[in-house]
């Protein structure tokens, strides 16, 4: 028994370690959290990152940054939400959909940036993207899909039947499926789906969509992003151009894309995050898009995966990796 | 640690210690492993929600939740002694056919539900901040979800539930249906784990399809370490160790978020939790070499 009570006196010992905190001389507080580590999202964190760095935000000098992960569990993030709320920072920034929900449960005061998030108002994050009126503000990055849809014609104009592969489990992917089978039809293709719920079934599933397309479009998907080299690998072995939602998927074997990478969106995201530290009301922001759409072409993947491309698509492009 | 994330560890905690309650009556009073509650959680969110945003009662969904969640647990159970299979792989195909149907459920994998009305929405109006509230209102809950366990497990039908978890040869010589306790009990397992889920949606403002992800790791977690660091040779101190080894995790997760003085990162994270929840276990065994041997703490 008493040794039963001992335990209650270790767990608290244990327990206790985590209690004091580093105190950072600093003029501002930047708390960020991520749901996962994932290459897109923390692109995002290093972009806000150096953003703030530019702006005179220094980490440890004029800054003191916060940075926390849930390692994909939701309960974690629940808690994270918690603890930044106790420390009262000056702005939380919340990437990916279940953080950025929990912090906004959390919290009715403190400013909330909010990033990489394709649909915030299906998520409740703000009522309406023009003036989100509360303590909520953020960007979104819902991907151009008509732009991307003439894409893929431009890229195979005899491409009638278009492979898609996306996580039903992702919030974001379900609202760009829905674009995509609206904006396809209108470019003279029809959609074929296939589904990853882990990053382990994307070959299977890139697979199941041979024979059957003739052009594969990968949206922004968390799940098969992590996996994209299984999909090229299936394009390369059955000659099918696979197109990319980001640019950053262009280096790792798409032929094309016509997008953002996540680290532009970070940077956009910093920026809304400097705009609070010196003082805007987060209501009064309207929730950001992404504007650019920088091509992005790979020749070595066109060769492989038997396409050629036009002079005038090659003379539009940002970056041709050879 | 700030007030508010003690508070939100406690509050997280108490939310868990309905999930533990429901793994203690699977694992250790059925003796039956039981991965359903990975599916059944994010089931119990999933039906909840999906009623809220059609204007629901709340109080209604999150019934609504425990019913779906009990049915997850009789599929579960029927599989396994209709069926005859194993009850680790019965758990595991429940669970991941799960995954599906809480997405056809919501017909999205995130029903948010930020500025519903929900169960927790009276205590907005309270003079106390919701942070002190919510946990307050949680812990009269859990009590009372754990008492009338206790009554339960210490009842008739309880007692041969329990019998047959022990030896469930002996029970059927008594004239027990074992197969109908199993059945009964793991729905009421999962209507717990489900009506924590519904719980959680409602407290942390969505439902998502990956709300299960480790949830079952998170209870075996709690109803272990909660034996760890008390005895529990009756019914009412082992549901008393579910709900004080639920919050001690979330403590330990508190603690570990809080540990960046020691230069570890958020990377570390998982691991820190580890560590912090296996000192707890260790710790007095250490401290007491002298002492005689270890009791398990198995008690049913």
């Amino acid at each position: 028994m008493i040794a039963k009570r001992m335990g209650f006196a270790a767990m608290a010992a244990a327990v206790s370690l985590g209690f004091s905190t580093l105190s950072v001389a600093a003029d501002k507080h930047v708390a960020i959290t991520q749901i996962v580590e994932h290459p897109a999202l923390d692109a995002v964190r290093k972009g806000v990152k150096d953003v703030l760095a530019e702006a005179g935000y220094v980490e440890g000098k004029s800054l003191k940054w916060s940075y926390e992960s849930a390692q994909g569990n939701t309960a974690t993030a629940a808690q994270i939400a918690k603890k930044f709320v106790g420390d009262a920072p000056d702005v939380i920034v919340a990437i990916a959909t279940p953080s950025a929900q929990t912090v906004v449960a959390s919290t009715k005061t403190i400013p909330v940036v909010f990033s990489a998030i394709t649909d915030p108002i299906g998520a409740k994050l703000v009522s309406n993207t023009a003036h989100p009126g509360k303590n909520v503000t953020g960007f979104t990055d819902l991907s151009p899909i008509a732009a991307h849809m003439a894409l893929v014609k431009r890229v195979m104009p005899t491409a009638k039947r278009l492979g898609v592969i996306s996580n039903p489990g992702e919030v974001n992917s379900v609202s760009l499926v829905t674009l995509i089978e609206a904006e396809a039809p209108k470019a003279g293709m029809s959609v074929v789906l296939a589904a990853a719920t882990k990053s382990g079934e994307v070959l299977a599933a890139a697979r199941s969509l041979v024979g059957k397309v003739d052009a594969i479009y990968i949206p922004t998907d968390n799940t098969v992003i992590s996996a994209f080299e299984a999909v090229v690998k299936v394009g390369n072995e059955a000659d099918i151009p696979v197109l990319a939602g980001d640019t950053d998927s262009v280096k790792r074997g798409a032929v094309a894309a016509a997008g953002f990478n996540y680290y532009d969106i970070g940077r956009q995201t910093g920026q809304m995050v400097v705009k609070i530290l010196k003082g805007a009301n987060p209501g009064d922001m309207a929730v950001e898009g992404n504007a650019m759409t920088d091509l992005y072409l790979n020749m070595k993947s066109a060769k492989a995966q038997g396409v050629t491309f036009s002079d005038a698509l090659i003379s539009e492009a940002k970056d041709i990796i050879r | 640690m700030s007030q508010i994330a003690f508070l939100g560890a406690i509050e997280v905690g108490l939310l868990f210690a309905l999930v533990a309650l429901g793994v203690y009556l699977s694992f250790r009073v059925l003796q039956f492993p039981d991965l359903t509650v990975d599916g059944s959680f994010p089931l119990g969110a999933a039906v909840c929600a999906s009623l809220i945003v059609v204007e629901v009662n709340p109080y209604l969904a999150s019934l609504a939740a425990a019913l779906a969640g009990a049915c997850a647990g009789m599929v579960t159970a029927w599989l396994n002694v209709r069926l005859k299979i194993l009850h680790l792989l019965a758990s595991i195909l429940t669970m991941i056919a799960l995954y599906s149907i809480n997405l056809r459920i919501m017909g999205r994998p995130n029903i948010a539900l930020l500025g519903e009305t929900t169960v927790f929405s009276p205590l907005e109006n309270l003079d106390m901040p919701t942070y002190i509230a919510l946990p307050i209102a949680l812990f009269v809950l859990v009590i009372v979800v754990k008492l009338a366990l206790d009554w339960f497990l210490n009842s008739e039908v309880g007692l041969a539930m329990r019998a047959t978890g022990v030896n469930p040869r002996m029970a059927r010589a008594q004239g027990i249906h074992t197969n109908r306790y199993i059945l009964g009990g793991m729905a009421l397992s999962n209507a717990l784990v489900a009506l924590a889920g519904a719980l959680f949606a409602q407290s942390q403002g969505a439902a998502d399809v990956t709300l299960g992800v480790g949830v079952i790791v998170v209870g075996l977690a709690a109803v272990i370490g909660g034996e760890a660091v008390m005895t529990t040779a009756t019914v009412f101190r082992a549901t008393l160790a579910c709900i004080i080894g639920s919050i001690l995790y979330r403590l330990a997760v508190a603690g570990a978020l809080n540990a960046d003085m020691l230069g570890l990162k958020a990377q570390d994270l998982n691991l820190i939790t580890a560590v912090l929840v296996t000192l707890a276990m260790v710790l007095p065994g250490v401290r007491m070499p002298f002492r005689g041997k270890r009791k398990g703490g198995m008690t049913s």
